[in-house]
């Protein structure tokens, strides 16, 4: 989830200009939200409710978006430290810690103007306990309005009838009483409706670009590109038409690709040889992101499929779609399916399941410091990835926005030696071996 | 009557055994014994005991425990209890316990029940999830269903029926038990000389093994032996101590504070004990009443949102004012998420009614406890001094 300012030096495709200029634009307002008479909610990536908040007129702000360009304009180290020098522990998420930093700094946006104080905490506790310590982290700074949105885990990997209408009343009796409250704009359910048709819209040529990637060569790169493709479906523009004409756009561009026997774009150029296909999990790193990039397109490495995508909502594997005629039950399961808050089973099937519909010659684990969320259980995940597909697995560990915990030469290491693995492999040679 | 230091010798054995002698015997005892063991912070254990079987509070290895194939599951920044408590499972030293339940209180506990799901698949296991909301209608019928599911899941495991008699029978037995927890709590708040906290430790710990008649029965001689014996009064400060809901410091970590010259007057160990403030009514439907007495009457900590943020942190100043303490240590497991993420919020609440505190890490196999002492000893005599840290 980013702007698409680091590969736009290169190749500037239409896709990445239209994004780039939704995000500026989104900038933008937030900055001057105040002089153009608009509130503004914070809340967060996973479990969004972007088509509610839009129909009371108000901007989406997400603090994890936030985080991640200060980790790519390499800020987040120093508002790091300094979040730890007022008492946050060096032990907890560091997305926490950036912003909590960046606050403390005025809060400065990616346009360089200060973001305004949210009107409204819409606390979606999704897939992460840590959203909710944050979230009252932030309302002891800001003092402004919060509203929760508890969403159950899928702890037995389903969606029973409980959590969803716990998760509709919330919705119902909370989440939308406060919005109209704080915005002054009643709420009508066409208007959501009509938010939903086009989130669906955008999530089915969505998913369409994400599954281009069972094509050889891949046309995508499903993890360091995908972060790219997943920015608008993710973030505050889910609902809107510039979505919608977004991921038209970006379609036809892949189908261009397809059709040309194109690989991925990266910011050197058209990756021409494509000689690992791989299934990632977990978060990348945003403070070396372009060096971290490079490390496998240098190989010939593509990812194929990757779980972080998953990450503010999944889309393909059981087909979800926002559906405008369950406005609220189909906003509950958006919140109940995103991917961490599936149980690991679901999480270990997910990845098998990507490793055989794309063909993937191996499966790396990325595991992020800061993230309990993705990372308690993703060793094992990854023996029994490895045990169900007999394919060679890796494990590297990294972080989100702390430059301190990203070691280029370790990682590199690592990964060259796990592609040295899978020709191993593919030339017949013994069981799955492990780079970790 | 036995004298304490025979309760506690009795206590301190059944914390250390990591086999789990006792609630073994407890289940050879009859054929068709059940046993469901837990995990921090709230389960209803009630519920658990209505099925006959017994409810096992596991709280990790401990210091005594070497952990050889736990360390194969869980990278080096993520706490020790989950892998400790994989190293018990792994050993065969849980290979009685017919049903986990796995509490809803951080994302790496939440993540431990999918792996028990794919290591034990014959265990019954269960994330026990409980509202963020605390609203009749909302949180509290969530709840009430969650109640339900669960009572069924536990019924597959005994075999039987769960009746509401049988869950109004134990009601009862666990307000009884929660009375005495508090008795004891408040005997030490007293006479913090005559209960030290690592005795107080021991007993209480011993509740997460015995079967809950029993361990009422303990802290009742308990407290009767403790009341009976003569122990010098030592010029200590009264400290709380926070954020050890989870994982559990080593005995000697709770030793040194007492050593370094802190009474312990209030921890937040096994709040499984005293998660609920009120008795919950017997009479009526009694898994409307256990759902109301958590979304109404439950104590506050890291695991649970608080939906008024003037009110945060103000259970902690309320604990100090009426255990009347002088400072509170904040000692938390490292890589504690809940725990860690909320001090801050903690922190800043004493700091505005001029509440002095410490914080420190620890896991439950640290075995340097100088620092500690150090520290420790420090902040009393600061306190001992000047009023304020
Ligand atoms: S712990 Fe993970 S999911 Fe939660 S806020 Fe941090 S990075 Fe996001
Ligand atoms: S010690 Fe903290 S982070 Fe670790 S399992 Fe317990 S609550 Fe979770």
């Amino acid at each position: 989830m980013s702007t698409a300012t680091e590969r736009d030096e290169v190749v500037k495709e239409p896709s990445m200009l239209k994004q780039k200029e939704m995000i500026a634009d989104n900038y933008d307002r937030l900055t001057r939200a105040k002089e153009l008479g608009l509130k503004v909610s914070s809340t967060y990536v996973p479990g969004n409710l972007n088509e509610l908040v839009m129909c009371f007129d108000m901007l989406n702000n997400l603090p994890e978006i936030n985080a991640i360009q200060n980790g790519m304009r390499k800020k987040s180290g120093g508002l790091i430290m300094d979040a730890e020098k007022m008492g946050h522990s060096e032990d907890v998420c560091t997305y926490v810690k950036a912003d909590i930093g960046n606050m403390a700094k005025g809060a400065i946006a990616p346009n360089g103007k200060p973001m305004p104080v949210p009107d409204l905490l819409l606390l979606s506790y999704t897939g992460c306990f840590t959203f909710m310590k944050w979230f009252e982290l932030l309302r002891d700074q800001y003092g402004c309005r919060t509203v929760m949105l508890h969403v159950p885990y899928e702890g037995d990997g389903k969606i029973t009838q409980n959590m969803r209408d716990y998760v509709v009343k919330q919705i119902k009796e909370e989440v939308i009483p406060t919005f109209e409250e704080v915005s002054g704009i009643k709420f009508d359910i066409d208007r959501l409706r009509e938010n939903l048709r086009k989130s669906a819209e955008a999530e089915d040529n969505f998913v369409w670009v994400l599954e281009s990637a069972k094509n050889r060569p891949s046309p995508i790169d499903a993890y360091f590109g995908g972060v790219f493709y997943i920015g608008p479906i993710f973030t505050a523009f889910r609902g809107t038409q510039d979505a919608v004409d977004y991921y038209a756009i970006l379609r036809k561009e892949i189908e261009g690709r397809l059709a040309a026997g194109e690989g991925p774009v990266t910011p050197e150029g058209d990756m021409t040889e494509e000689k690992y296909r791989l299934v990632v999990e977990g978060p990348p790193n945003w403070t070396s992101f372009r060096d971290f990039w490079k490390m496998f397109y240098d190989e010939g490495a593509v990812v194929v499929a990757s779980t972080y995508t998953k990450v503010g909502g999944v889309y393909d594997y059981d087909g979800f779609r926002h559906d405008p005629d369950r406005p609220l039950e189909s906003l509950a399961d958006y919140c109940l399916g995103c991917y961490t808050n599936r149980n690991l089973p679901t999480r270990v099937d997910m990845i098998e399941g990507y490793i055989d519909q794309y063909q993937a010659d191996g499966f790396l684990v990325n595991s992020i410091k800061s993230c309990n969320s993705f990372s308690a259980g993703q060793l094992m995940m990854m023996r029994e990835v490895e045990k169900r597909t007999g394919k060679p697995a890796a494990f590297i560990e990294t972080d989100l926005v702390d430059p301190r915990y990203f070691s280029p030469a370790n990682v590199k290491n690592r990964l060259e030696s796990y592609f040295q693995m899978i020709e191993q492999k593919r030339r017949g040679g013994g069981p799955p071996a492990r780079a970790a | 009557m036995r004298k304490v230091s025979e309760i506690v010798e009795f206590c301190q054995g059944l914390c250390e055994d990591l086999t789990f002698a006792a609630a073994r015997e407890w289940k050879d005892a009859e054929p068709g014994r059940k046993v469901v063991g837990y995990m921090p912070v709230y389960v209803p254990r009630e519920l658990i005991h209505a099925g006959g079987m017994l409810p096992l509070g596991i709280l990790g290895g401990g210091d005594n425990l070497e952990v050889i194939h736990g360390d194969a599951y869980y990278q080096s920044y993520i706490c020790r209890i989950p892998r400790s408590t994989v190293e018990l499972a792994v050993t065969k030293r849980l290979d009685f316990v017919d049903g986990m339940l796995f509490p809803s209180i951080c994302d790496v506990i939440r993540n431990l029940s999918g792996m028990w799901k794919m290591m034990f698949p014959e265990v019954y296991t269960r994330y026990f999830d409980v509202p963020q909301n605390y609203e009749d209608e909302i949180g509290g019928k969530y709840y009430q269903h969650e109640l339900m599911e669960l009572k069924q899941g536990l019924e597959g495991v005994c075999g039987r029926k769960i009746g509401d008699d049988d869950i109004r029978r134990s009601i009862d037995l666990y307000n009884e038990n929660r009375r005495l927890v508090n008795a004891v709590y408040d005997f030490r708040t007293k006479e913090p000389w005559k209960a030290p906290s690592w005795e107080v430790y021991l007993l209480i710990r011993a509740g997460m093994v015995l079967p809950v008649e029993a361990h009422s029965q303990l802290i009742e001689e308990y407290l009767d032996a403790a009341e009976a014996e003569d122990r010098p009064m030592r010029d200590n400060c009264r400290i709380i101590l926070q954020g050890s809901f989870c994982e559990q410091p080593p005995l000697n970590l709770i030793k040194s504070i007492e050593l370094a010259g802190c009474y312990i007057v209030d921890d937040d160990y096994m709040l499984v004990t005293r998660w609920l403030l009120k008795d919950v009514p017997s009479d009526g439907d009694p898994i409307r009443n256990l759902a109301q007495a958590f979304i109404k009457h439950s104590t506050e900590t890291a695991a649970k949102y608080e939906p008024d943020g003037a009110r945060k942190g103000k259970y902690l100043i309320d604990a100090v004012r009426t255990r009347a303490a002088e400072g509170v240590i904040f000692a938390a497991p490292s890589f504690c998420d809940p725990a860690l993420l909320d001090r801050p919020m903690l922190a800043n609440a004493l700091a505005r009614e001029n509440i002095s505190y410490i914080s420190f890490k620890y896991a439950e196999n640290s075995g340097q406890m100088q620092p500690i002492r150090e520290q420790a000893g420090t902040f009393a005599d600061t306190i001992k001094l000047w009023g304020e840290a």
